[in-house]
């Protein structure tokens, strides 16, 4: 695996995600971020840990998918000097990332960091840090008091005002009108039409890449299957390839055939959710009621066969913690099929009804270029012409053998995120029959060995949102020293800013529920 | 619009009946009185807030309002203002930057007012827990009537939770 244009000796890991890791330099850093962007490659995450008690030093991680698939740059940051080569000029996407870097490490983004004593961190604008921890204070360094009683300090955080005659402010959570994660959106308007969207996002922080010093190799899935709970498989799976990958284990097929099921069956349930929201928000409400009364049969199924509405807890490491049997199976197919045919019927009604249609054509519009060169990933990224999915690019078993159609659009407005979700849908169902008809017999659950202590492993898996990306590096005793779980709404929040301009108010929720990005997957 | 009728005609009613209130859920004594409990009968409005969960619980709570469990057709419903709310119906375990949000929603009901801590991080911070980032649990931050264990509860042990907490108020 390698970067165009620069010779980094790259260490393939073990592992179902093709992943490569290699130590930098900050010129390596700084110099590989510039040719990953020439060709037109993509950063997938940026995160970082203490490392002093290793070898004395703080980590910057970044990821980029190249062609043969993961490349993971690992830069060692001198405590006495915390900054780092910024990328965020290269890789918009990395702007918040670095700022909650920076928040709960204390390293910061540099422009010039070859020429130390001109490196001058840039004021980093604070991304997680609301006031419940001081400015000098890092919820990442080993010797930040976790247990510590700290008052939440008021924070004014200076949103961009836009100046201009009938230009009004509307400020919008973090608590929103319906049942709904919380974020808050700062909209500035002439009349009804959008001007310009800022977001403020965090609210949910509950100090995950802290909390994973808490759990062991072998049980870290279940803090990693509730980073964002409708995407608990996907981020189980990445977490047990992780686990895998940096232990040397391979689950058993049959375990590896289940998690495929399980991850279609979480795709299905979210895409039979989100069409019916989306009609509700152009107030067809006939969609929500049919649509979630399909959902409900469909978690109803997870349920009986598998003991969780949202499969939650099924994936671990080594395999999957819980089987099917052949008569199960049959009703998964068969389900499959009637929900297919349901789909058929309300999609001609979607496709028919001229009030919906109107609001979603041209809405919240977002183009390929603008996609590109912001790095739209994931559902989202394929409705703007992204043509990413790692089921298709770098399919793990048994996704090869499955053979997933992409699917992707050019128009990338709501009308294409919804299509896209129909075309998933349908194509997720016909994967369901395929992996029933393909299901191979077998163990269901490898044993673990121990962990070596700094060893790491990455897992990358294709969720209904998007990429989840899981990073894991082995403590001593069988600890989990570091992690960080990846959402791919990081990439896709600030597109929503770009997405509503020019558009009204009232079609924001339709908007951003196109989209419908995590909130506590980004908030971590 | 044929299709349309034709669709809701083939599905037909698929409400199930409500479940029985569960007595061991209820946390603290209410303290309404009766003459008010008399007034409001058994319509209730419910403003739910997200403390930071992680999406899991609302899942579950935007199933309420599916046609299986058609939380409206027992006279309850979802607002979009606390001002209006009888009822908190609060997911997660109360992560720090919502602390004071959540406080506010609170503040902002008027009496009597209800609540109910949805799941296993409502109750106690869940996997979470109480740290530098989460405050451990609703009940850390705002008085709490019914706590609804799971992780998720499933969408009838939340129903099950908002019926213990209103029959507490019928006396």
């Amino acid at each position: 695996m390698r970067i165009p244009g620069i010779q980094i000796d790259f260490k393939r890991m073990a592992g179902a995600a093709p992943a490569s890791h290699a130590r930098v330099d900050a010129t390596q850093w700084a110099e590989a971020a510039r040719l990953v962007r020439e060709s037109s490659f993509r950063l997938v995450a940026l995160w970082g840990a203490d490392n002093r008690p290793r070898d004395g030093t703080f980590s910057a991680f970044a990821a980029y998918a190249v062609e043969a698939g993961l490349c993971v740059l690992e830069l060692a940051i001198a405590p006495a000097q915390p900054v780092y080569p910024d990328i965020s000029g290269l890789f918009p996407a990395a702007e918040r990332m670095q700022r909650a870097l920076h928040d709960l490490l204390g390293v910061a983004p540099a422009e010039n960091v070859v020429a130390p004593a001109q490196a001058a961190a840039q004021s980093v604008r604070p991304w997680l840090r609301h006031g419940a921890w001081r400015a000098d204070e890092f919820p990442l360094r080993h010797d930040f008091d976790a247990s510590a009683r700290r008052e939440s300090a008021l924070d004014n955080y200076a949103f961009v005002r836009v100046e201009g005659e009938g230009v009004h402010e509307i400020p919008v959570g973090p608590i929103h009108a319906g049942v709904i994660e919380p974020g808050h959106f700062r909209f500035s308007v002439v009349g009804e039409k959008v001007l310009r969207l800022e977001e403020r996002l965090g609210y949910a922080h509950k100090g995950i890449d802290r909390h994973w010093r808490d759990f062991t190799v072998a049980d870290g899935y279940r803090l990693a299957g509730r980073v964002s709970g409708d995407s608990t498989v996907a981020y189980a799976w990445a977490y047990a390839q992780a686990a895998e990958s940096l232990l040397g284990v391979t689950a058993p097929a049959r375990a590896l055939w289940l998690r495929a099921l399980m991850l279609e069956r979480e795709r299905v349930a979210n895409h039979l959710g989100d069409l019916g929201a989306l009609g509700n928000d152009a107030a067809f409400g006939f969609a929500l009621a049919q649509f979630m009364r399909i959902k409900e049969d469909w978690v109803r199924l997870n349920d009986r066969v598998f003991g969780h509405r949202f499969l939650m807890d099924r994936i671990v490491p080594g395999g999957v913690a819980a089987d099917a049997s052949i008569g199960q199976l049959a009703e998964i197919a068969g389900q499959a099929r009637s929900v297919a045919a349901e789909a058929q019927t309300l999609r001609q009604i979607f496709d028919e009804h001229s009030g919906l249609q109107d609001r979603f054509i041209t809405a919240g519009r977002v183009t390929p270029d603008l996609a590109r060169r912001l790095g739209l990933v994931g559902l989202a990224g394929r409705a703007s012409g992204q043509p990413y999915d790692l089921r298709v690019d770098h399919p793990c078993e048994p996704y090869g053998a499955l053979g997933v159609r992409k699917m992707v659009y050019k128009a990338g407005d709501v009308a294409a995120r919804v299509h896209g979700r129909f075309d998933e849908l349908f194509e997720s169902l016909r994967l369901l029959e395929a992996i029933v008809d393909g299901m191979v017999p077998g163990e269901t659950r490898a044993d673990l060995p121990a962990p070596k202590p700094a060893a790491f492993g990455i897992g990358w898996v294709e969720g209904w949102r998007g990429e989840v990306m899981v990073a894991l590096e082995a403590g001593e005793g069988g600890r989990i020293a570091g992690g960080h779980a990846h959402d791919p709404s990081w990439h896709n929040w600030p597109l929503i800013e770009h997405a509503v301009i020019g558009n009204i108010v009232p079609d924001f929720p339709l908007i951003n529920k196109s989209f419908n990005l995590s909130y506590s997957g980004v908030d971590g | 619009m044929i299709p349309i009728l034709l669709k809701i005609l083939k599905t037909g009613v698929v409400s199930e009946p409500a479940p029985a209130t569960r007595e061991e859920w209820r946390t603290r004594a209410a303290t309404i009185e009766a003459e008010i409990l008399a007034i409001l009968g058994r319509a209730l409005v419910i403003r739910h807030v997200d403390a930071g969960s992680c999406n899991g619980c609302e899942l579950e709570l935007q199933a309420l309002d599916n046609p299986y469990y058609n939380i409206e057709g027992l006279g309850i419903r979802f607002a979009a203002s606390p001002r209006h709310a009888d009822m908190l119906l609060v997911t997660g375990p109360v992560s720090r930057n919502m602390e004071r949000a959540l406080r506010i929603a609170y503040d902002a009901m008027p009496d009597p007012k209800l609540v109910v801590a949805v799941g296993d991080c409502g109750r106690d911070g869940g996997i979470f827990g109480a740290g530098y980032a989460t405050c451990g649990g609703v009940s850390k931050v705002i008085p709490v009537d019914v706590t609804v264990p799971g992780c998720p509860p499933p969408p009838m042990a939340v129903l099950q939770g908002i019926l213990t907490a209103i029959s507490s108020r019928a006396g």
